[in-house]
């Protein structure tokens, strides 16, 4: 294969990726919208499509891997092909917390909620956001983006901590409330790690890009741990 | 890193008006593979002659710098080229048989040597082929012409050829160019066995070769030396533009 035509598999392949991107940031939107509106039906959408996500991903993991037995490629371009691979495991996990979320909704069923979701649908939309620019900086192969991004991941975690605590007062006041609090908290907690996980894809733009491999936030997933959380 | 076996200063060489080599300072450690590669006169080959003295005779080349063999400058007044090439030997991209029998190829530069007792070349036969992984297959016609091999057999013979006189240092001009995917894969087998005792340079036929084989990788390109770096840095995270954008085919 000539060179011009593996810089074509190559775009097409990150093609692909971006397809599968925007797969995972609508699932991430439509699996906190059924839960914001007890929407079972879409909930039950966004499960099923979690397939669809997964077999792109497998689509993309088969074609990176076929081009790199029949062009053994270096340097650049086999960082940009093991990036590739590992930013579609990224977000093939990022669908499953979506299609998580959903789940939930589908457990809360029609039960009234115990609270209006304001900060849920907020971390879902700056999860989402940092996503679609993370995908933008590989694309791009813009590292000062990729470095950036992973800095707004304490936004997240703020508004996750200020859901916990929100939610532990709901339990105080009513033990009945434990129940749908745990089940929220956990549609949070899967929000939470999508942003982490974002932070993953960025650490792989600037491997890509410098070959270095750094841990662009140090603290990553203190926050989720036990001692992490608000006292 | 390990010993430096060769060390290669300033060296600069021309073959009249054109420059082969241009101000080429490198280590080459012992104990493992050095690749040298790069596209076509780039100066790989002329290097490897160098280290082995063979273009002492060719009329009307221009020489500077040195080649350090274990400390030693190889050109110094008073070096014994043919210790010389005793201590370093070179394997070519065609292989070129003798004629004669298997084990006559592989006695001959013994018996040049000197050694004559039945058993000791005997011996030497043996270790030789079994070390270039030839052994096995020729084991029972070893009185047969070495003519009749098969490319990959022969190449094997020329090796076992080198190592029959016990190198310190084996230099190997795209040994496996002609062979096929299986005879290339005994070769460079060999070449992992054979790094424990020996320091070997090798001319690669392709980059996917350099990348295998390369404990440290040098590219050379119209004479000079853009980078040289431990293999596994330079073929995933070259620091040169010209070396990213020569294994990555976008040139040359």
């Amino acid at each position: 294969m000539p060179r011009e035509a593996f810089e074509r598999e190559l775009q097409r392949l990150q093609d692909e990726l971006l397809t599968l991107g925007n797969m995972v940031e609508e699932a991430i939107t439509a699996a906190v919208e059924s839960l914001r509106h007890q929407d079972l039906e879409a909930a039950q959408r966004v499960i099923d499509k979690d397939r669809e996500i997964n077999e792109q991903r497998f689509a993309i993991e088969r074609d990176t891997l076929i081009l790199i037995a029949t062009q053994q490629p270096m340097a650049s371009d086999l960082r940009i092909l093991a990036a590739i691979l590992e930013i579609t495991t990224e977000l093939e996990r990022m669908g499953d917390y979506a299609k998580g979320i959903a789940k939930i909704c589908l457990m809360i069923g029609e039960e009234p909620l115990i609270k209006p979701l304001i900060d849920i649908p907020r971390m879902a939309d700056k999860a989402r956001d940092m996503l679609h620019r993370a995908l933008e900086a590989f694309l791009r192969q813009d590292v000062d983006q990729a470095r950036a991004i992973p800095t707004e991941d304490d936004e997240v975690d703020a508004l996750y901590q200020q859901v916990y605590r929100e939610l532990m007062t709901y339990i105080m006041s009513d033990p009945h409330n434990i129940e749908q609090a745990n089940y929220l908290l956990w549609a949070a907690h899967n929000l939470e790690r999508t942003a982490d996980r974002v932070t993953n894809i960025c650490e792989r733009v600037i491997f890509t890009v410098t070959g270095e491999m750094t841990e662009l936030n140090e603290d990553e997933g203190r926050s989720t741990s036990v001692e992490g959380l608000p006292a | 890193m390990n010993d430096i076996k060769i060390r290669i200063e300033n060296l600069t060489y021309s073959y009249g008006d054109k420059v082969a080599l241009r101000d080429v300072t490198m280590d080459i450690p012992a104990n493992a593979i050095t690749v040298v590669f790069g596209p076509a006169g780039g100066g790989k080959t002329t290097l490897l002659r160098l280290i082995n003295r063979l273009n002492d005779l060719i009329e009307g080349t221009r020489m500077s710098g040195r080649v350090l063999l274990d400390g030693k400058d190889i050109y110094a007044p008073g070096t014994d080229v043919i210790d010389l090439r005793r201590r370093v030997g070179m394997v070519f991209a065609l292989p070129l048989p003798l004629p004669g029998t298997i084990r006559e190829n592989v006695e001959y530069g013994p018996r040049l040597a000197g050694i004559r007792d039945p058993a000791r070349l005997e011996e030497i036969v043996v270790r030789s082929l079994t070390q270039a992984a030839l052994w096995d297959e020729v084991k029972d016609r070893l009185d047969t012409p070495a003519s009749a091999l098969s490319g990959g057999q022969q190449q094997r013979l020329c090796l076992a050829r080198s190592l029959a006189l016990e190198p310190e240092v084996l230099l190997l001009d795209e040994p496996t160019s002609g062979l096929d995917p299986i005879s290339t894969g005994r070769i460079e087998e060999t070449l992992f066995e054979l790094k424990q005792r020996y320091t070997i340079v090798l001319v690669p036929h392709s980059i996917q070769q350099a990348a295998r084989v390369a404990d440290y990788a040098a590219f050379f390109l119209m004479g000079e030396l853009v980078e040289w770096q431990p293999g596994d840095l330079l073929f995933t995270n070259p620091r040169d533009r010209r070396t990213e954008d020569y294994i990555t085919g976008r040139f040359g």
